[in-house]
């Protein structure tokens, strides 16, 4: 039961990745990104990690892709048929990332992981909560400070100049 | 399933990803392209974290991290994007070039 889950999320999840990548309609493209994102959630559940499934879920699938639909049809004039979508690089790139990808899958097939069958850990959210508030309060603090800054900085970049 | 399996699931996730970016013409692609590298390192540190030390949850506690930066770049990104496009009339990276000397 656990295979044929993996199996059918991986599936659902590189389909839907090579769909974003080669689709001629960029909003179609953004339709298959949260697929694919909704199923990479599947597989944090898979791994046990519910809080990141729930924050995936929310955070990409909620609020990332709002914001890819947004920028998508504010600027859905230059996505019509007559644009081209890919650039001469195509067999290229395509090679290249064939390339890349024998590479790891030969350098992961080479290296010998220190693998444990130990049982998951209970009430993960209890404990990312614990950690993220004693061991880890400084990166929490930081990237706070990071979506401040996001903030500020998305409000001035794309304000109408003049205003 | 194995740590193997889920290691080859993010590589080829990281490939797709790598793909879109380096062929694409819309900026807005681009950056769809760079959430799919996103997931693909995300699926990486949560399946270290669950098969090498589970009840150690560091490898959760950074993907939460690198979730949070990916918002945030995906924020700035599209920002940029709609000025550019208000700008050029257009989101063609390879139109862009005001870096390039």
């Amino acid at each position: 039961m656990e295979a044929f889950t993996f199996y059918l999320f991986s599936f659902l999840i590189i389909v839907a990745a090579l769909a974003v990548v080669t689709m001629r309609n960029i909003f179609h493209c953004a339709l298959f990104l949260i697929l694919c994102l909704f199923s990479v959630a599947g597989i944090y559940v898979l791994l046990h990690a519910e809080f990141l499934a729930a924050v995936q879920v929310l955070i990409y699938v909620g609020a990332v892709s709002i914001l890819i639909i947004f920028a998508i049809m504010l600027t859905s004039r230059l996505a019509g048929r007559d644009v081209p979508m890919t650039n001469e690089q195509t067999f290229l790139g395509g090679f290249m990332s064939l390339v890349l990808l024998f590479t790891l899958v030969y350098a992961l097939k080479e290296t010998i992981f220190r693998v444990t069958a130990q049982a998951p850990a209970p009430q993960t959210t209890l404990r990312i909560g614990q950690m993220l508030l004693t061991d880890y309060v400084l990166p929490f603090e930081l990237v706070s400070v990071l979506l401040l800054a996001t903030l500020i900085g998305a409000i001035i970049i794309s304000r109408q100049e003049g205003n | 399933m194995q740590l193997m399996h889920y290691l080859t699931l993010a590589a080829v996730l990281f490939c797709i990803g790598f793909f879109g970016i380096i062929t694409r013409r819309n900026a807005v692609a681009v950056l769809m392209s760079l959430e799919l590298m996103f997931n693909a390192v995300n699926i990486n540190l949560v399946a270290f974290n669950r098969f090498t030390a589970p009840d150690d949850l560091v490898g959760q506690v950074f993907a939460v991290f690198v979730i949070v930066v990916a918002a945030a770049e995906a924020t700035i990104g599209l920002a940029i994007v709609i000025l550019i496009y208000r700008n050029w009339r257009g989101i063609d990276v390879d139109r862009v070039n005001l870096l390039k000397w």
